[in-house]
C-alpha cells in the first residue's frame, strides 16, 4: 500500500462518526434515555465533527474531488490555522471527543468509530500529511490562439532625440520625413 | 421513452422486483410482530419499536443472502454460459453485478440504522419496565424470572436492577455481536466510497474482508434468543381476559401462569447458502491460482507497455474476456483484472499490462531485470470471465470504441475476426464493423498499429475493404501535429501509424459518425461496445437512444459498456 494518504480515508470515517454519534445522540434525548446528558454532547460533539470533517482535504498527489458547497466550510476551517491543519491535533481531538460518548449505549457506536478516526488520522500524522485546503485556482486569461503574439512590449528602436529632430536647415538629411510642418523651438 | 425500455427495461424491472420483496418483507415482518397475539405481552414493555426492530430484520436477512452472490465471477460465468439461449438482454443484466452488489449494500445500511436504532429503544425500555415506570402490568411481567418452582419464565431479558443498557448489551450474544458487526459494516462502508476506492484499492479490497467477521457475527446474533413470545399453555392463557389482572395468574382457571420462550434463530438459513457459493468461489479461484503458468514470450513495448504472452493447460477463452493475475512475488494477495489481448484461435493468451500504479510497476521492473529467455516469476490466473465483449459478433453490425488503453478487448475481437475469416467460420454473423480508437498520444499505437496493418492489407488482398472500417482520433494534438500533416498532407499513407487511414484530430463527431453507420446499414441491429471512462459511456448511450427506431425496418442501437 505504498502510495495511500490515509488522511483521506479517516476522513471518511470520521464523518461518518460524526454522523453516526449525532443519530444516537438524537435518539438517546428524544427517548429520554437514563443518562441523556451524555446523548446530549453527543449531538454536539458530531456535528461539530461533521462540520470540521466536511471540507475534504486537498491531496498531496493527484486531483482531489471536492464534496459539494464545500468551499464555505474549507474557508472556516482554513481560519484555525495550525490547529486544523496539524492531523496529530486532529486525532487527539478526535479521541477527545469520544470518550464520553462510551457513558451511554446509544452513543457508544459513535463512540468507537470516531475512535477508529482518530487512530487512522494518528498514522496519517505519523505519515507526515497534513490538511490543504481545497481554493479555487484563478486561472490565467486564455490566450485567443497561440498565432494570436503578445502586443510588442518595447517600441521600436529610434535614434536618439537629437538626431530625431529635424533641423530645420537640414531637412534633406533628417532621420525621417515628417508631415507637419517643423517649428525651431517646441 | 420506448428506446428506454428496450435498452434498460430488464434491469429497471429485476430492480423494481427486487424492491417489492424488500416492502413485502418489512410490512409483513411488522404486522407480525404488532398484532401477533404471543407477542401481545412483549409489545407490553417495549411498543412499536418492537415491531420496528423486526420488520428491518427480516429484510436483512434477505439483503445478507443476495449480497455474496453477485460478487462471485465464476458462477456469474456459468450462469452465463448456460443462458447462451435466452438472448442478449438477459446476459447482459449480469454485467450490473456490481451495481446490484451497491444497492444492497445501500440497503443494508439503512435497515441496520433503522434496526439499531429501534434496538436502542428497547433496551432502554426494557430496562424502564423492570424499574416499574411503565406500570404494573409492565413491572409484574418484567419481574417473572426463570423459576421451575413457581412455573415462571421470563420475558425481560434484563433480570437486574443493576445493569445499564450498555452493559447489558456488551454481556449478551445478540447485544456484543451487533456492536461489533455493525462496526465493521461501517468500516467497510467507509473504505468503499468511490474517492478511497478508485485512488487506494488494496486499502477497499484489504477492508472489505471484515465481510467475514460480519457474517460470522450475523449468524450468531439471533443465539441468544432475547426475543420471547408467549408459548401455548393448557389452559389457554388469554391476554384480553387476564391482562387486567396479574394478582390472579396461576390463581384462577382462566389465567395461568404466562409462559415464555425465545424464537429460533433463523439468520443461519438464509445466508448459509450464499456462504457455501461463496466459499466455493475463493475455493476455485485458489486452485486456479495453482495451476501452472508458463511464459510463451515476454515483450516491452514502447510508453511501459508490457505484453506476456502466457500458456496454461486446459485454459479456454472467448473474444474480450479478462483474467486476474496474482504474483506472490509482488503481493500475495492482490489480483489484478486484465483483458486479454489475444484471440481464442491462438494457442496461448497474451495480455497487454500498462504501468498505472503499484503492482504493475513492480511488475514490469521485475520483468525488465530478467535475463534474456528467462521464465518470468511465478504468475496465477483466475479465469477467464466474461463481459459484454463476447456478444460481439451475435449483432450484424458492431461499432466499436475504444479509450486509450481501453482498446485492449477489441484487439482479441479485430484478431479473432482475421482468424474466422481466414477459416471461414460460419459463426461470424457480423457483416460490418466500425471501429473507433480515441486516443492522447501516438506512441500507444504502436504494439496496436502493426495489428491494424496486418488486418488491413488481409481486408485488400481479400477485397473485403467495407467489412472493417476503423477510424483512429488522436485527441492531444498539438501544433507540431498539425504542421507535419500539413506537409505530409498527400501522402498515401498515415505519417503517425502508417495506416492507409487517416488518423483523425480530436474528437469524434458521434452526431455524424451514428448518421453514417445508420445510413450504411438502414435494416440493421447494431451493438454499439464502449471500453472506456464514463463520460464517454453517457455520451454513446444517449445518442444509441437518439438513432433507435423502434420500427423493426429501421436501424436499432444497442449500448454494452465495459467497466472494471
Amino acid at each position: 500500500m505504498g502510495k495511500i494518504e490515509w488522511a483521506m480515508w479517516a476522513n471518511e470515517q470520521a464523518l461518518a462518526a460524526g454522523l453516526i454519534y449525532a443519530t444516537g445522540g438524537i435518539v438517546g434525548v428524544a427517548g429520554q434515555f437514563r443518562g441523556w446528558q451524555f446523548a446530549a454532547f453527543g449531538i454536539a460533539a458530531g456535528v461539530f465533527v461533521c462540520l470540521l470533517e466536511y471540507p475534504r482535504s486537498k491531496r498531496a498527489k493527484g486531483t482531489s474531488v471536492e464534496r459539494t458547497g464545500q468551499y464555505c466550510f474549507t474557508v472556516c476551517v482554513k481560519a484555525f490555522g495550525p490547529l486544523t491543519r496539524n492531523y496529530y491535533f486532529r486525532a487527539f481531538l478526535h479521541a477527545a471527543l469520544c470518550v464520553p460518548g462510551g457513558f451511554m449505549l446509544a452513543t457508544v457506536l459513535g463512540s468507537v468509530c470516531l475512535a477508529i478516526a482518530s487512530l487512522i488520522y494518528l498514522s496519517a500524522a505519523i505519515h507526515g500529511e497534513h490538511w490543504e485546503p481545497i481554493l479555487p485556482r484563478t486561472e490565467p486569461p486564455k490566450r485567443v490562439g497561440e498565432s494570436i503574439k503578445e502586443p510588442p512590449q518595447n517600441p521600436p528602436p529610434r535614434p536618439p532625440p537629437e538626431l530625431r529632430r529635424k533641423k530645420v536647415d537640414n531637412l534633406e538629411t533628417a532621420a525621417y520625413d515628417n508631415p507637419m510642418s517643423v517649428t525651431i523651438n517646441e | 421513452m420506448v428506446n428506454w425500455i428496450i435498452n434498460h427495461g430488464l434491469g429497471a424491472f429485476i430492480v423494481v422486483v427486487w424492491m417489492a420483496i424488500n416492502i413485502f418483507l418489512f410490512v409483513h415482518f411488522y404486522l407480525f410482530y404488532d398484532e401477533g397475539p404471543q407477542f401481545e405481552y412483549t409489545r407490553e414493555l417495549l411498543g412499536s419499536a418492537l415491531p420496528w426492530a423486526r420488520a428491518p430484520a427480516a429484510v436483512l436477512n434477505f439483503n445478507c443472502m443476495l449480497i455474496l452472490l453477485p460478487v462471485c465471477r465464476n458462477l456469474l460465468s456459468l450462469i452465463r454460459g448456460s443462458f447462451m439461449c435466452c438472448g442478449r438482454t438477459v446476459r447482459k443484466q449480469l454485467d450490473k453485478n456490481l451495481t446490484f452488489h451497491k444497492l444492497v449494500a445501500y440497503m443494508i445500511a439503512l435497515m441496520t440504522a433503522v434496526h439499531t436504532i429501534a434496538h436502542l429503544l428497547n433496551v432502554e425500555w426494557y430496562s424502564n419496565s423492570l424499574d416499574g415506570r411503565y406500570g404494573p402490568v409492565a413491572g409484574n411481567l418484567s419481574m417473572l424470572d426463570d423459576s421451575p418452582e413457581l412455573n415462571t419464565t421470563y420475558l425481560n431479558p434484563i433480570r437486574s436492577t443493576s445493569t445499564t443498557p450498555t452493559i447489558f448489551v456488551f454481556t449478551t450474544i445478540a447485544g456484543l455481536t451487533g456492536v461489533v458487526i455493525t462496526l465493521a459494516l461501517i468500516l467497510i462502508i467507509t473504505s468503499s466510497m468511490e474517492v478511497i476506492r478508485r485512488s487506494y484499492f488494496e486499502v477497499f479490497w484489504y477492508t472489505h474482508h471484515l465481510f467475514i467477521i460480519f457474517f460470522a457475527g450475523l449468524v450468531f446474533h439471533g443465539a441468544g434468543r432475547i426475543v420471547r413470545s408467549q408459548q401455548e399453555t393448557d389452559p389457554p392463557h388469554d391476554y384480553s381476559v387476564c391482562e387486567d389482572q396479574p394478582e390472579n395468574w396461576g390463581k384462577i382457571r382462566e389465567c395461568p401462569i404466562p409462559q415464555f420462550a425465545g424464537g429460533f434463530p433463523q439468520t443461519w438459513m438464509w445466508v448459509i447458502g450464499p456462504m457455501i457459493i461463496y466459499l466455493c468461489e475463493r475455493l476455485l479461484r485458489f486452485i486456479r491460482y495453482m495451476q501452472p503458468v508458463s511464459y510463451r514470450k515476454i515483450v516491452i513495448r514502447p510508453s511501459k507497455v508490457l505484453e506476456l504472452q502466457l500458456v496454461k493447460s486446459g485454459f479456454k477463452m472467448e473474444v474480450g474476456q479478462y483474467v486476474f493475475l496474482n504474483c506472490p512475488a509482488i503481493s500475495p494477495l492482490e489480483w489484478h483484472p486484465f483483458t486479454m489481448t489475444s484471440a481464442p484461435e491462438e494457442d496461448f493468451f497474451s495480455v497487454h499490462i500498462r504501468s498505472v500504479g503499484d503492482w504493475t510497476e513492480k511488475l514490469i521492473s521485475m520483468v525488465q531485470n530478467l535475463p534474456e529467455g528467462g521464465q518470468g516469476p511465478k504468475i496465477g490466473v483466475d479465469g477467464p470471465f466474461g463481459t459484454a465483449s463476447e456478444d460481439v459478433f451475435d449483432y450484424e453490425v458492431s461499432m466499436l470504441v475504444g479509450a486509450g488503453i481501453g482498446v485492449t478487448p477489441f484487439a482479441s475481437i479485430l484478431k479473432s475476426v482475421w482468424y474466422k475469416f481466414k477459416d471461414s467460420n460460419p459463426k461470424l454473423r457480423t457483416k460490418r464493423i466500425y471501429f473507433y480508437w480515441l486516443c492522447r498520444e501516438t506512441h500507444a499505437f504502436e504494439w496496436f498499429a502493426d495489428l491494424l496493418q496486418v488486418l488491413e492489407k488481409e481486408m485488400e488482398e481479400r477485397g473485403m475493404r467495407d467489412f472493417l472500417t476503423y477510424k483512429l482520433y488522436l485527441t492531444g494534438w498539438d501544433q507540431s501535429h498539425a504542421d507535419h500533416a500539413m506537409v505530409h498532407f498527400d501522402k498515401d499513407t498515415d505519417i503517425i501509424t502508417g495506416l492507409k487511414q487517416k488518423t483523425h484530430y480530436g474528437r469524434p463527431n458521434w452526431d455524424r459518425e451514428f448518421e453514417q453507420v445508420r445510413q450504411e446499414n438502414p435494416s440493421s441491429v447494431v451493438g454499439t461496445f464502449l471500453c472506456g471512462p464514463q463520460a464517454l459511456a453517457e455520451v454513446l448511450e444517449k445518442r444509441c437512444m437518439k438513432y433507435s427506431d423502434v420500427d423493426p425496418r429501421r436501424t436499432k442501437f444497442y449500448f454494452n459498456k465495459e467497466n472494471f
